[in-house]
C-alpha cells in the first residue's frame, strides 16, 4: 500500500504530481491510500512514490474536471480521479464517452462543487466594520465542499478596491487591495454580528415580492434552508408567507370594491375590444361581434348559445324568432327584460351557407372556450345574483365542461368562480319541439319564475 | 406630503417595481474592477441570483422605480395617474448610494431602474440616465445596469441610456393593439416598435464599432428586452407566441418576458380581477424556450395549442406538439440528427449534447439514457434505443395525467 499525503483538501497540484508518477509506474488504484493534511492512514505502510515521472498528455477536459472534483468533500475523490486517469492512458478518448458511469459520477461531483461555489458567490454577505485603515467588509460563510480558494478570485475581481475578509471554518481570506492573504479557520463569533444597511436590505426584500404569486417550492429549490442562517433577509420569509394570503385578499377586495364607479366605461371599452376579436375563426364570416346588452347592475344574466342570422345583421342579442319566444316567456314569468343582462356564450354567428340562406351551425368546444374570456369579463362586471344558461352550449361555457340540461334543470348550481347558475332550455328549442309545445313552454316559464324568485332572494341577502 | 426617509421610499418604490418580470443580470460583456477605482464585475454568461423571494423569483438586481408618480393612466398599472397609491420619489443621488451600499455587501449584481413618467418623457429619461451616468463616471461602477427606456423620449437620451447600461428594455405592455388601446390609451404600438427599431440599430452600430475599434465604447452589450402582460386582454397563447416571435425576429430582442397580470391594489375597473394565471405564464415561457432553443417556429408552437388557441395547462407545449405529430416519433437516439433529438419531449439541449457525444463511442441503450437524462419514463414512448423500441405508440401513449373530477355541483 502506497500512501500519498496531500498538503490540503483542495491540493490539486499535489494530487497531480503524485498521480502522474503513480500512473507512469502503473500502480493500480487499489494500492494507493490518498490522504490530505496530517491524518495518518492506518493501513499505509509503504512510503511514497517513484520520483520525478515524465509528464504524459491528458485531455484539457480532464484537467478542468479534476481541478473541480478535488474540491469535493467525498474522501474517495482522489482515488476516483486516479482511476479515470489510468483509463485515459489506455483510452485517450474516454473523456468523450459521457454515458460512462465513472465519468458520470465525477461529473456529478463537479456539478456539486460548481453549485457550492456559485452559492458562495451568491449568498455570502459582507458586513462593514470600521478599522484604523478605513472600512473593512467581513463575511462569514460555511461552504459544503472545499471551495473557499476556488471561489476567492471572483471576490478579488469584483471588490478589487475594497478591503475585505471572508471567514470560514477551515480557512480565512483577507484582501488588502493588492494581495490575498490566507489565515486559519475562524468561528462565527469572529465575524461582526450586524450592519445598519441590513435594515434597508430587508425592507427591499419584503417589498419586492408579489404576494399574489407565492411559490415556496421554487424559492426553496434555489435557496435551500441550509444557507438561510447566514443570510439576514431570510429571517423575514416566514412572516412574509403567512401575510401573503391576507395581502393578496386585501388587494383583490380593494380592487373589487372600486368596480361599479366606472363599470359603464369599462363595459364600453371591453365591448369595443371585442368588436375586433379574432380569438377563433368565426369572425371571418360573421358580420360583427354581437356583444351582450343590459344594465350592468342586473340581478339576472342570461347566456344564450350564439347570435343567429338576424342578430348578426342587427348587432343585438335575442332579436330573432327565438328572441321573440324568449320575450314572451319573460313577460309571462313577470320578468322585465330591460332589467336583465342578455348575452351569448359565443359572440360571432356560425353558419353554413345553403343557397341564399345562412343556416345556424353549432359552435364547437374550441370556439366556446375561445369566447369564454369575454363572457367572464361580462360576469365580472355585472356580478349577477343568478346566471342562467339557456341550453347546453351556454351551460358548457359556464361550467367549463359538457353537461346535460335534464340533470341540472330546476335548481341552482355553484359556478367554478363562486357565482350561482341555473340551467334551462334555449328558447329555440321551443320552436323546434313537435309534441307538447305548450307544456314545454309552460315548463320554461316555470323555470324563469323560479329563477326570478331566487334572484330576488339572493339579491335581498346580498 | 411629509418628507419620507430613504427607507420608506425604498419600501414604496420597490413595491411598485414588483410587477416587472425581468430580473436577469446575464448576457453582458465580462468586466471587473481591477485597474479601476470603483467596484463591480460581470460575467459574460450566467448572472448571479443573490436571494430568492417567497414568490419564487430571484433577486439579482436592485429593482426599483425612480418615482411611482405618473402622468399616464394605463389601467393595468398600479402607478397610473388615477390610482391613489402612496407616491414617492428618489433623487438620483439616493439611488446611486443605495446601489453602491447594497453592491458592496454582495446583496446584488447591479441596478434595474424604471420609472413612472413625471413632467415629460424627456425629463424622466434624463433622470434615469443621470443615475447610470453617475454610477459609471463618478463611481467607476462596473456592475450590471438595466434601464427601462421611455419610447417617447428624445432619441439622444435613449442613446445615452444604451451607452451606460448593459441592457435596455422597452415594454410592449400588451400583446394586442386592441388591448393596448383599451388598457394603455396614451401609448401607441407604433411608437413602442419605433423605439425598439431605433434601439436595435444603435446596438448593431455599437457592436460594429466595437469590432473595428477596440476603444469604442460598449453599447448595451446585453441587448434589449421587453415585457408583455398576459391575461389582461383577450389575446390567446397562439397570438402571444406569434407576437413574441415577431419581436424576436424584427428587433433582435434577447428576451421577451411574460408577466401574468396580477390583481393590484386599487386596480382600474377595466381589468379582470382573477388570480394571475401563473401556469399559463409558465407554459408561455416553455413555448418561448421552444422557439429560442429547440428550433420550433412560432407556427409550430401554435400547433400545440388547443381549439381556442391556448396552450394546454396540464402538459408542456413540447409534449403537446409531439402528441399532435406522432408520425415524427419514435426517434432513434443512435442515428437521428440533433434537430430531431431536440424535438423529443423531455430532452433538453444539454442532454442532447451528451447523447451526441456519447453515441460516437457506443450504441446507446436505455440504461445509458437513464444516466444521461432526467426522466427516462417520460422519454421512452418517443425514442428508439439499441435495446428498446416502443410498440403501438399511438394506442398506448397516454402521458396526460389523470385529471381530478372537480366538485362542480357540491353544495
Amino acid at each position: 500500500m502506497r500512501v500519498v499525503t496531500l498538503a490540503g483538501e483542495d491540493d490539486f497540484e499535489g494530487w497531480r504530481t503524485a498521480a502522474r508518477a503513480l500512473a507512469a509506474a502503473g500502480v493500480p488504484p487499489g494500492d494507493i491510500a490518498w490522504q490530505s493534511g496530517a491524518a495518518p492512514d492506518l493501513f499505509g505502510d509503504e512510503a511514497v512514490l517513484p520520483t520525478a515521472a515524465p509528464a504524459f498528455p491528458v485531455p484539457r477536459a480532464f484537467i478542468t474536471l479534476a481541478e473541480t472534483v478535488i474540491c469535493h468533500k467525498d474522501p474517495e475523490r482522489f482515488a476516483l480521479l486516479y482511476a479515470l486517469l489510468l483509463r485515459l492512458r489506455a483510452r485517450p478518448r474516454a473523456m468523450e464517452d459521457s454515458a460512462d458511469p465513472l465519468l458520470l459520477r465525477l461529473e456529478a461531483m463537479a456539478k456539486a462543487v460548481r453549485r457550492d461555489i456559485h452559492k458562495m458567490h451568491a449568498f455570502l454577505r459582507f458586513r462593514e466594520v470600521e478599522t484604523g485603515e478605513g472600512p473593512r467588509f467581513i463575511a462569514w460563510f460555511e461552504p459544503d465542499h472545499h471551495v473557499v480558494r476556488a471561489a476567492a478570485p471572483f471576490f478579488v475581481r469584483r471588490f478589487a478596491n475594497m478591503r475585505w475578509s471572508i471567514l470560514t471554518p477551515a480557512l480565512s481570506l483577507h484582501w488588502d487591495m493588492a494581495v490575498l492573504r490566507e489565515g486559519p479557520g475562524a468561528s462565527r463569533a469572529d465575524a461582526p454580528s450586524g450592519d445598519p444597511i441590513e435594515a434597508m436590505w430587508k425592507t427591499y426584500y419584503a417589498s419586492i415580492f408579489n404576494p399574489a404569486r407565492v411559490k415556496i417550492g421554487a424559492m426553496l429549490k434555489e435557496m435551500p434552508k441550509k444557507y438561510w442562517k447566514n443570510m439576514p433577509e431570510t429571517a423575514l420569509v416566514g412572516e412574509l408567507i403567512k401575510g401573503a394570503q391576507a395581502r393578496e385578499s386585501a388587494m383583490v377586495a380593494k380592487a373589487a370594491a372600486v368596480v361599479g364607479d366606472n363599470a359603464g366605461k369599462t363595459w364600453d371599452a371591453i365591448r369595443a375590444e371585442a368588436m375586433h376579436c379574432t380569438r377563433c375563426d368565426l369572425y371571418k364570416h360573421a358580420t360583427r361581434t354581437v356583444f351582450g346588452e343590459g344594465p350592468l347592475d342586473a340581478e339576472i344574466l342570461f347566456v344564450g348559445e350564439q347570435p343567429g342570422d338576424q342578430e348578426d345583421l342587427a348587432g343585438h342579442p335575442f332579436v330573432g324568432p327565438a328572441g321573440q319566444v324568449f320575450d314572451s316567456a319573460l313577460a309571462d314569468a313577470g320578468i322585465d327584460r330591460r332589467r336583465t343582462y342578455v348575452t351569448n356564450a359565443v359572440k360571432h354567428f356560425k353558419f353554413v351557407p345553403r343557397g341564399k340562406r345562412r343556416i345556424h351551425d353549432k359552435p364547437d368546444g374550441g370556439e366556446i372556450a375561445a369566447c369564454r374570456w369575454w363572457l367572464q369579463q361580462e360576469l365580472t362586471l355585472v356580478k349577477p345574483a343568478v346566471t342562467v344558461a339557456l341550453g347546453a352550449t351556454a351551460a358548457r361555457s359556464l361550467f367549463g365542461k359538457v353537461v346535460t340540461i335534464g340533470a341540472l334543470r330546476g335548481s341552482g348550481h355553484r359556478l367554478p368562480d363562486g357565482g350561482e347558475a341555473w340551467v334551462t332550455v334555449h328558447p329555440s328549442f321551443l320552436l323546434r319541439v313537435r309534441d307538447d309545445r305548450e307544456a314545454e313552454y309552460e315548463r320554461f316559464v316555470a323555470d324563469l319564475k323560479a329563477i326570478a324568485a331566487r334572484a330576488e332572494a339572493v339579491g335581498a341577502a346580498a | 406630503m411629509s418628507q419620507l426617509d430613504v427607507r420608506q421610499k425604498l419600501a414604496i418604490l420597490a413595491d411598485a417595481a414588483k410587477y416587472d418580470a425581468s430580473c436577469a443580470s446575464s448576457g453582458t460583456k465580462a468586466r471587473d474592477s481591477r485597474g479601476g477605482t470603483g467596484m463591480g464585475s460581470t460575467a459574460p454568461g450566467m448572472g448571479i441570483c443573490h436571494a430568492y423571494a417567497p414568490d419564487g423569483r430571484c433577486i439579482s438586481l436592485l429593482k426599483i422605480l425612480l418615482t411611482n408618480s405618473c402622468i399616464f393612466d394605463c389601467h393595468y398599472c398600479i402607478n397610473r395617474k388615477s390610482s391613489n397609491v402612496r407616491r414617492a420619489r428618489f433623487t438620483a443621488r439616493e439611488v446611486v448610494d443605495l446601489t453602491l451600499a447594497f453592491y458592496r455587501r454582495n446583496y446584488i449584481e447591479g441596478l434595474f431602474l424604471s420609472s413612472g413618467i413625471i413632467r415629460s418623457s424627456n425629463y424622466t429619461m434624463e433622470q434615469i440616465v443621470e443615475v447610470a451616468r453617475s454610477l459609471r463616471e463618478d463611481h467607476d461602477f462596473r456592475g450590471y445596469i438595466h434601464l427601462k427606456t421611455i419610447p417617447d423620449a428624445d432619441p439622444e437620451l435613449v442613446h445615452q441610456a444604451g451607452v451606460h447600461a448593459d441592457r435596455v428594455s422597452i415594454n410592449v405592455e400588451l400583446p394586442t393593439r386592441a388591448g393596448l388601446s383599451r388598457l394603455a390609451p396614451e401609448k401607441s404600438a407604433e411608437r413602442i416598435e419605433g423605439a425598439m427599431k431605433g434601439m436595435k440599430a444603435a446596438i448593431l452600430d455599437g457592436a460594429d464599432a466595437k469590432a473595428r475599434y477596440k476603444c469604442a465604447p460598449e453599447f448595451a452589450p446585453a441587448g434589449q428586452s421587453t415585457q408583455m402582460i398576459v391575461g389582461a386582454d383577450a389575446a390567446t397563447d397562439s397570438a402571444i407566441v406569434q407576437r413574441a416571435a415577431g419581436l424576436y425576429d424584427r428587433f433582435g430582442l434577447r428576451r421577451v418576458y411574460y408577466s401574468a397580470f396580477s390583481p393590484i391594489p386599487d386596480a382600474s375597473a377595466v381589468l379582470p380581477l382573477v388570480r394571475p394565471p401563473l401556469m399559463r405564464e409558465h407554459r408561455l415561457y416553455q413555448a418561448d424556450w421552444m422557439i429560442r432553443f429547440y428550433g420550433f417556429s412560432s407556427a409550430e408552437v401554435a400547433e400545440s395549442a388547443d381549439g381556442s388557441g391556448n396552450l394546454p395547462l396540464d402538459i408542456d407545449p413540447k409534449l403537446a406538439w409531439a402528441l399532435k405529430h406522432r408520425e415524427t416519433f419514435p426517434v432513434d437516439v443512435n442515428r437521428a440528427p440533433r434537430e430531431l433529438l431536440l424535438r423529443i419531449p423531455g430532452l433538453g439541449v444539454r442532454a442532447v449534447d451528451r447523447i451526441l457525444a456519447a453515441r460516437v463511442h457506443r450504441r446507446l441503450r436505455l440504461a445509458d439514457l437513464a444516466r444521461l437524462t432526467r426522466s427516462l419514463a417520460r422519454l421512452r414512448p418517443f425514442l428508439i434505443a439499441a435495446d428498446w423500441r416502443p410498440t403501438l405508440l399511438a394506442d398506448r401513449l397516454d402521458p396526460r395525467p389523470k385529471t381530478e373530477q372537480l366538485e362542480l355541483f357540491a353544495a
